[in-house]
């Protein structure tokens, strides 16, 4: 208790001389994605020397293809956590999507761009309204999505009622989206990354990305920097929908077969990844490189246990453990680094 | 500082209470597994069955599937509901959005409140749904488990799909045939606590310990808890985890078609050998494509159509539910009541590439 | 119900329209909502429903006690739930395993101490959120609950303990039973503490002002770490109540509470951010969810339409009192311009 005396009990301290330093900041941050990775090359060659199956071409393809929805999720997802926001209704807008993508598919012949706008629009609406309930209506976010968690998932259960569509009904095009392969790539994955680069893209070079950032960091700063954070975060929101309908509309293509309750429950996983990728979940900081990276992590760590046969019953709490190892050292590494940072500008001061 | 001290003490304080409240308890005499007597005296018998009653006209029945939107258990309670309109009786289906043990139980609650005739229940607790069933039947409300059975005293019929014997055993038996009695084998079930998954199980393993199964092994029984995607990955990782694996058995319809989806896009189609129960519909194009050659499953809608049959014989007075007792059950005919109030459908349907063009559900 | 509540304690109320306070606006819809069954649906007012109806929230209103202290705290604990169901894995692999009843209840109330300590800790001294915290032990503990009982469920608790849970067996001449009597008794016990103690008042000073409420003395971090352990407690002691009530212990017992619990919590007007709320109003919020389930179940309305009113009555929680706050300070900003 004594030792903290001086610095605020709890988190701000760490973002304050972001500006003055940025470059080192930058550097720890992608240090930060690089331990990510490091963990997830081990945790992949760990499991490829006991199990060299692992890594097969069915292997690695099965490992991407399992990652991609989850890094999608991710990556919208992210858009809305660095604003100091939160957007629990993914798993509930992946159900309807699908659903709904599967239910107006099934039996026609519609094109794989239809069935995709269809999904994007439903997430978009989904995210829409969210987003103004969250920027408008200026309510806690966590709230207002876990009541739209409930209220889209009830609406895809009461529209289903135990409906399913099965692979047999959706068109060989949506089905070849899921399954196919550019030079042995899948599309999933290829969509996942291009998404993934447009996003870090505009996150980092445009001026409206960056505002998602300063919002996070600082909403009282944000604002009397004149930046319209409504209109922000009500984008974030209807990007982080419009990601998880199309998530949905990929989902039907990658299993064909659909019921209502498909990525029932995955809110909490996509927050998870996300924050495993240290994307903070007080807003501000972190990449969706890292929280991509997060996911695949996730999902790897999922396969790795089956293929190194440890019991199923094993996989939550081991997941668990990583998730607070990972939030951990992240933030003991952070202190350190604003420690050193404080030294380094007072070295600043004294020398001018 | 006296603040601080005075709150800090007062937590330390209501902390120890708590503490002190949990441990008084071990001060009572100890009740083990061990001293606790059986309990729970059989809650059937004691009225007299009449085989000759009619069927009473206007019994509500109500069917209460492990979850609501399970397309197999819809397909289920559609055909009791539609059973019930033969007999001049009505059904409805309430239940839960998922498949959770506790759930159900509220259900049952109001379905005594609304005094229904007799509850159709596919448990998906055998244990958890006891309590408020043994107040049901106190209440003169027929209990019928259906698809999973609850604890023996908490109903009075169980409508079995099939032997669980047989189902357990004829699958380990296809399955050998189709690997010739030869190489490691794994398991795909729904989720790790489904009550008829595991007695399945168990036969499957009771039938791999006879002599003629002696160079197969079940090397591993994973879960893909009736989930599409759980299940697809599942499959993934069993068959990079025992690449020399021969076969898998997939004893439920979820699992089934995913794992049918994983081996007919990837590279080991055509060298494992998946069977179990799948339906129709959903394994069609795995059988015409090669990747299934076997399946089986008894007919969903019969196994309603007869619950909700033996419902309305129990609430007519037709039978009680002892062993021996028969009624008849619309167009499938005359059933006998076995041990344990047990009625079996019949014999599950194999469905190949030769017949499987003549059922759809 | 058996609280009253004094809210003039907590400070920084930003909703202050004449009469318009949410947690009354929960307890007058509760009100209403048991008139209106009362009055139109059968069987709902038998002593044996209400019974069942109020036995049937009690691991989730047992919870949401502690959960109402934290959130006014400006924290959150999503790992309930999987405590719960440790705590009921616990309870059968230790039953299973011949250990008698009277010991295995401690056992098991030090290992909801115990996880709330590890999530008290990593809050206070990482100095991690405890919405992140609490993702990863929801993981971590309902996956040492399947570790601890497998896939196996057990049962045969013995009846005397799992007569003191289920819903037949009430206080002589109510509908109460007796989880729901415990749950009465700790409510006041803790409108009190919430209310009426210097405790209660550093709580709201930490939910509303962190760094205020340390620099004027509140021992920020020890409370915290308190708060986090009685909920464990509270969590664990609510998967043993679960497990005699349903006379099953399982791995996955209590899947998906937590979001109930905080559903219910801040439909009562606990505000999320903190530093705002009343016990009244988070029990108020438990017992409306509780009562509107048992109604609409009674009248056959279906499970997902069920869900959608929940997310409706989630949002509007939240809404509906910014809006009213909203309007009423334009109408006085207008009553300023124009004298």
């Amino acid at each position: 208790m004594t030792a903290t005396v001086g610095t605020p009990p709890d988190t701000d301290a760490v973002r304050a001389p972001e500006r003055s330093a940025s470059s080192l900041v930058d550097a720890v941050f992608r240090a930060r994605e690089i331990s990510i990775a490091g963990a997830l090359v081990l945790l992949v060659l760990g499991t490829w020397l006991a199990n060299p199956r692992f890594l097969s071409d069915q292997g690695i393809k099965d490992l991407l293809l399992n990652a991609s929805i989850l890094v999608l999720l991710a990556v919208g997802q992210s858009a809305v956590v660095v604003t100091r926001n939160i957007d629990l209704s993914v798993g509930s807008v992946v159900g309807l999507s699908a659903f709904a993508c599967g239910k107006f598919v099934a039996g026609t012949d519609h094109g794989v761009l239809t069935v995709m706008l269809l999904g994007v629009a439903i997430g978009v609406v989904c995210g829409l309204v969210s987003g103004a309930l969250v920027s408008f209506g200026k309510v806690p976010a966590l709230v207002v999505t876990l009541g739209m968690l409930y209220i889209i998932q009830g609406v895809d259960y009461w529209w289903a009622r135990g409906e399913q569509i099965s692979a047999a009904d959706v068109p060989g095009a949506v089905l070849g989206l899921g399954s196919g392969s550019v030079l042995g790539v899948p599309y999933l994955p290829l969509i996942a990354v291009a998404l993934l680069a447009a996003t870090a893209y505009y996150l980092r070079s445009y001026r409206s990305g960056r505002e998602l950032y300063a919002i996070g960091s600082s909403p009282e700063a944000a604002r009397l920097a004149g930046i319209p954070i409504r209109r922000r975060v009500l984008a974030a929101y209807a990007f982080s929908g419009a990601v998880a309908g199309f998530a949905g509309a990929l989902w039907l293509a990658r299993f064909g077969t659909v019921v209502a309750d498909n990525a029932h429950g995955w809110e909490l996983t996509v927050v998870s990844a996300v924050v495993v990728g240290g994307v903070a979940i007080t807003g501000g900081t972190g990449t969706v490189w890292g929280a991509a990276l997060g996911a695949l992590l996730l999902t790897t760590i999922g396969s790795a246990l089956v293929v190194l046969k440890v019991d199923a019953f094993w996989q939550g709490a081991i997941t668990g453990a990583l998730l607070l190892l990972a939030i951990s050292v992240d933030r003991v590494v952070n202190l350190r680094v604003t420690a050193a940072l404080r030294k380094r500008s007072a070295r600043h001061v004294h020398g001018a | 500082m006296m603040l601080r001290n005075a709150v800090g003490r007062r937590a330390v304080a209501t902390a120890a209470t708590a503490v002190c409240l949990a441990l008084s308890l071990t001060a009572c005499s100890g009740t083990t597994k061990d001293s606790a007597g059986e309990s729970g005296a059989k809650a059937t018998g004691s009225a007299k069955a009449d085989p000759d009653a009619p069927l009473k006209k206007g019994l509500k029945l109500a069917f209460l599937p492990k979850q609501i939107n399970n397309p197999y258990e819809k397909i289920l309670d559609e055909a009791g509901i539609a059973a019930a309109k033969e007999y001049g009786g009505t059904g409805k289906e309430v239940g839960p959005s998922d498949a959770n043990a506790s759930s159900q139980v509220s259900y049952i609650n109001t379905l005594i409140q609304q005094r229904q005739d007799a509850i159709l229940i596919a448990a998906n607790d055998p244990n958890a749904v006891c309590g408020p069933l043994k107040q049901a039947m106190k209440k003169d409300i027929k209990v019928v488990a259906y698809d999973s059975d609850t604890a023996k005293d908490c109903r009075q019929l169980f409508i079995n799909q099939a032997g669980s014997e047989q189902i357990g055993r004829s699958l380990v038996q296809h399955l050998a045939e189709q690997i010739g009695h030869k190489g490691k084998i794994a398991i795909l079930s729904a989720t790790q606590n489904a009550t008829n998954q595991n007695t399945w199980i168990e036969y499957m393993k009771e039938e791999l310990k006879l002599p003629a199964y002696k160079d197969m092994e079940l090397v591993k029984v994973a879960y893909g808890d009736d989930a599409d995607q759980k299940s697809f990955q599942q499959t993934q990782g069993l068959l990079q985890a025992y690449p020399d694996l021969k076969g898998i058995i997939s004893p439920t319809t979820v699992g089934i078609a995913a794992a049918a989806r994983y081996l007919g896009d990837s590279s080991y189609k055509g060298k494992v050998v998946l069977n179990g129960l799948g339906t129709p519909n959903q394994m069609r194009a795995y059988v015409k494509n090669g990747t299934v050659e076997q399946f089986s499953l008894w007919n969903p809608e019969e196994l309603g159509y007869l619950a909700s049959y033996a419902a309305a014989a129990l609430a007519s007075g037709q039978i009680t539910g002892a062993e021996g007792e028969t009624f008849t059950a619309g167009e499938l005919g005359e059933y006998t009541v076995g041990k344990d109030g047990e009625v079996i459908l019949g014999e599950p349907t194999v469905f190949d590439a030769k017949n499987i063009d003549r059922f759809d559900f | 119900m058996s609280t009253a509540p004094d809210t003039q304690k907590a400070p920084a109320s930003r909703v202050r329209g004449p009469g318009l306070r949410w947690d009354t606006a929960v307890g007058v819809l509760l009100v209403a909502v048991l008139v209106v069954g009362l009055a139109g649906t059968e069987g709902f007012g038998s002593r044996e429903n209400l019974a069942f109806a109020f036995n049937d929230i009690a691991e989730v209103a047992l919870i949401a006690l502690p959960m109402t202290l934290l959130v006014v705290a400006g924290q959150v604990d999503l790992s309930v739930a999987s405590m719960l169901g440790l705590g009921s894995a616990l309870t059968g692999a230790l039953w299973e395993a011949g250990w008698a009843f009277e010991t295995i209840v401690p056992v098991v109330l030090l290992v909801g101490v115990a996880g709330g300590l590890l999530n008290g800790w990593l809050v206070t001294r990482v100095g991690l959120p405890s919405l992140a915290v609490t993702i990863g032990t929801l993981a971590l503990y309902r996956g040492l609950a399947s570790v601890a009982l497998g896939s196996d469920a057990v049962t045969d608790f013995p009846q005397a303990y799992a007569d003191w849970a289920v819903d037949t067996t009430t206080v002589p001449g109510t509908f109460l039973t007796y989880p729901v009597l415990l749950f009465v008794v700790l409510a006041a016990v803790t409108a009190v503490v919430l209310h009426a103690t210097g405790l209660g008042r550093s709580l709201f000073a930490i939910g509303s002002q962190e760094e205020a409420a340390y620099f004027s003395g509140v021992r920020v971090k020890r409370i915290k770490l308190l708060l986090f352990v009685v909920t464990g407690l509270f969590s664990a002691f609510a998967g043993v109540v679960f497990t005699l009530r349903y006379g099953s212990a399982r791995a996955d017992n209590g899947l998906g509470f937590e979001m109930l619990v905080i559903a219910s919590v801040l439909l009562g007007g606990v505000d999320f951010d903190g530093g705002k709320g009343t016990l009244f109003g988070a029990v108020a919020g438990v017992l409306l969810i509780g009562v509107l389930k048992n109604l609409l179940t009674l009248n056959d309305v279906a499970g997902e339409v069920q869900v959608i009113v929940t997310g409706l009555l989630l949002v509007a929680s939240v809404l509906t009192p910014r809006v009213v706050a909203g309007v009423v300070e334009r109408r006085h900003r207008r009553a300023a311009r124009t004298p």
